[in-house]
């Protein structure tokens, strides 16, 4: 199976209250509260860093749960939030050049 | 309950400033009528100072940022404003006359990820709103405005305040509004100048005029249900009246901290202190968070109390807090045929004007 790559998108407004992120859709306002596992997922699409490679690092070790329920909880999230347009996936890793102004 | 309403509550219960509003000038490049400004500019933030005060509501935990004026778009600085509050993750919506929008502009507020903008329209006859605004051309340059915002996707909501001037065109302009494929909303609310001034109260529709409003199906969802006779849940009595001060704050282009945009509280000023510490600590606004409805003297015994839309700001330009807000007094009678506390109290079978507020001691 190829790997996934999720990045949140920029057409989204988020805030932490308390221990729970909001997540909207500036496009058609869909709101979203993440729990905390969630949470972990948004916080580390970034879009070079494979979902696969987040569940077994990031959710597996810190949260009582196994890899596959983990995994498959993870893809549901990112189907719906990919749905709004909140998260964006890919099967390739974001391509990270970056254009640095050298002083003459 | 929606899920933002349950977030709402959370916040409240949790002391954070969940929405602000932010005027970043008072100058605006039209003169209505029924303005409440002083369009002199009086000393405004910098952009760094803007800059700044965004970061620490940020940091304060605010999701829901409007920005007003005046006429926002006459900051030149604007622009970079609202870049720098959209990286910061804030659901942006702005207030605006429209009339400095173009194309170019409208294209650069999709790209910012502008949630909503809210233009002002006062009737759908060039002449009248032009005559409010006192800008001659100002309502083919709004119309044109939302026309460029809506051909770009862009949620707009046009915002129809009435008053004397234009009392009866409601109707075209929500016509106008359906045309352009965008949302309305009508206020009667003319509020007094924030000088205290009371001059431009004079501008109110009459309250035959508010109970045709109030009772227009076409404005109303549910007129029956809207119009009701007052219900008092149990838990009246411990409600907080509004949501001012708990988790709405409002900034002056100055930097002045109040309770909202409607209640001019002085209860801090960010060039001065740190914001939070202005939201955690400040006399007034810890007085206003420990009234509770059951502390109003006169509303809390009012059959309106559980659904009376009482603003604490016009109460308190009124002269206390705690009293009646005597506008909404008026629209509570008019919705419902029922005479309010503060009516009964004076004798009255009919809102007089001015409905004078009841103070304590009477």
């Amino acid at each position: 199976m190829s790997q996934t790559y999720v990045q949140r998108s920029r057409a989204i407004a988020s805030r932490l209250l308390g221990n729970e992120m909001m997540v909207m859709s500036v496009t058609d306002s869909t709101f979203f509260t993440l729990n905390e596992i969630a949470t972990v997922i948004w916080d580390a699409a970034d879009g070079c860093t494979g979902l696969s490679e987040i569940v077994e690092q990031k959710i597996c070790p810190v949260f009582d749960v196994d890899l596959e329920t983990a995994m498959s909880d993870a893809r549901n999230f990112v189907d719906e939030l990919s749905q709004h347009g909140i998260l964006t996936v890919s099967n390739q890793p974001k391509n990270f050049t970056e254009t640095v102004n050298i002083p003459a | 309950m929606t899920l933002i309403d349950e977030m709402s509550l959370r916040a409240l219960h949790l002391g954070v400033p969940f929405s602000a509003h932010l005027d970043v000038t008072y100058r605006c490049n039209e003169r209505c009528i029924h303005c409440y400004l002083d369009h002199e500019d009086h000393g405004e933030m910098t952009t760094a100072e803007i800059k700044d005060v965004l970061t620490q509501l940020s940091d304060a935990g605010t999701f829901f940022l409007t920005f007003s004026g005046g006429e926002a778009f006459m900051r030149r600085d604007f622009f970079e404003l609202l870049e720098f509050a959209r990286g910061l993750l804030f659901n942006v919506r702005i207030k605006t006359n429209g009339i400095m929008i173009r194309d170019a502009e409208a294209e650069r507020l999709l790209q910012l990820g502008i949630e909503q903008i809210q233009i002002s329209v006062y009737s759908h006859r060039p002449e009248i709103h032009d005559v409010i605004t006192k800008v001659p051309g100002s309502f083919r340059r709004t119309i044109d405005s939302v026309r460029f915002l809506k051909s770009k996707g862009l949620r707009v909501l046009i915002a129809n305040i009435l008053m004397t001037a234009n009392i009866g065109d409601q109707n075209r302009v929500h016509s106008l509004a359906r045309e352009l494929g965008v949302a309305y909303a009508v206020d009667p609310t003319i509020t007094p100048m924030m000088d205290g001034s009371t001059s431009i109260l004079n501008l109110r529709i009459s309250g035959a005029e508010l109970h045709s409003v109030l009772h227009d199906e076409s404005l109303v969802d549910d007129v029956g249900e809207f119009c009701a006779p007052p219900e008092r849940p149990d838990d009246t009595p411990e409600r907080i009246p509004c949501g001012a001060g708990h988790t709405l704050i409002y900034i002056s282009p100055y930097g002045d901290v109040y309770p909202c945009v409607q209640f001019p509280m002085p209860s801090g000023n960010v060039r001065r202190q740190k914001l939070i510490d202005i939201w955690r600590n400040s006399p007034q606004l810890n007085e206003l968070r420990s009234i509770r409805v059951k502390d109003l003297p006169v509303c809390s015994s009012c059959s309106h109390a559980a659904s009376c839309s009482r603003c604490p700001g016009l109460a308190y330009m009124e002269g206390s807090m705690r009293g009646p807000s005597t506008a909404d007094c008026e629209k509570s009678f008019y919705r419902t045929g029922i005479r309010s506390q503060n009516m009964i109290r004076r004798g009255l079978t009919v809102p007089s004007r001015p409905l004078i507020q009841i103070q304590p001691a009477l």
